[in-house]
């Protein structure tokens, strides 16, 4: 036995011998819907964030180090591709900032029924696409 | 496979999953404490936009920026740690490959969180 999942695997057929018990199917059986699709996207904000947050560090130890090291970080952020990674990880940040909050709302016990799990994802994506708009609105306009 | 056990023989035994609630509770708090502080991060990003270094200094010297800052980067690490142990956990079948990359996540988890501590502490003195 390779892996202690593999106990838990065997079971009985109905003449009484042991068999491997099936795995449920792979993914790509299921039709994607919103709730596997914003489900896997939180995971993969969150790995993308992830980079974001070392990014981060180092625009932080870039201004720590000098003025000119701070100088080139900020034209990098400043440049155009610059600008879409930031535009992208805003987007992942309030994608990843709404669902966070509707799964602590799961884990204390509201809206786990599925007619509201649909709607709060609808509201999560629209909430992010929002809060994504009105900080670049805000960053590029008013500031 | 003949199997010489009863199925609950099988299934004692085991041992308890290693860490019962403390990081499902740890990843959850940290959550808590990241919602106002990411909204933090993002409203000093951009009132930081095209700031020179000088005048990320003079942010960085007010008491309230730096313990926000700090309390930012230390939530931000410890969660984003928490929660690529899962991925980690979850796709990678291969014990030995499994614990080599979550060794190597950690550390540079740890080591890019240290690099902000630092970096935030040494722009606020």
């Amino acid at each position: 036995m390779q892996d202690v999942r593999e106990a838990l695997m065997q079971g009985r057929n109905s003449a009484g011998g042991t068999v491997r018990r099936p795995l449920s199917p792979h993914l790509q059986v299921y039709r994607p819907q919103i709730t596997s699709t914003l489900s896997i996207l939180h995971r993969i904000t969150g790995v993308a964030l992830s980079a974001g947050a070392i990014l981060l560090s180092l625009w932080l130890a870039a201004a720590a180090t000098s003025s000119g090291a701070f100088s080139v970080a900020q034209a990098i952020v400043g440049s155009v591709l610059g600008m879409i990674v930031l535009f992208g990880f805003t987007l992942a940040l309030f994608y990843h900032f709404c669902n966070g909050i509707r799964h602590l709302l799961w884990d204390a016990g509201f809206g786990f029924d599925l007619p509201s799990v649909h709607r709060s994802g609808k509201a999560v994506v629209l909430a992010a696409a929002g809060l994504t708009v009105l900080a670049w609105l805000i960053g590029l306009v008013v500031l | 496979m003949k199997i010489m056990r009863s199925a609950l023989g099988r299934a004692r035994g085991m041992g308890a999953a290693k860490a019962g609630v403390h990081h499902w509770w740890a990843q959850r708090l940290t959550a808590l404490a990241l919602l106002p502080l990411a909204l933090y991060a993002v409203l000093s990003v951009l009132l930081l936009k095209g700031a020179t270094q000088a005048e990320m200094l003079r942010y960085m010297a007010e008491p309230w920026n730096g313990v926000l800052f700090l309390a930012l980067v230390i939530a931000l690490f410890y969660h984003l740690q928490l929660g690529l142990q899962v991925v980690i956990e979850d796709y990678i079948r291969s014990e030995g490959k499994r614990l080599t990359v979550m060794l190597a996540m950690r550390a540079t988890a740890g080591f890019f969180g240290l690099l902000a501590v630092i970096s935030v502490l040494k722009l606020s003195f």
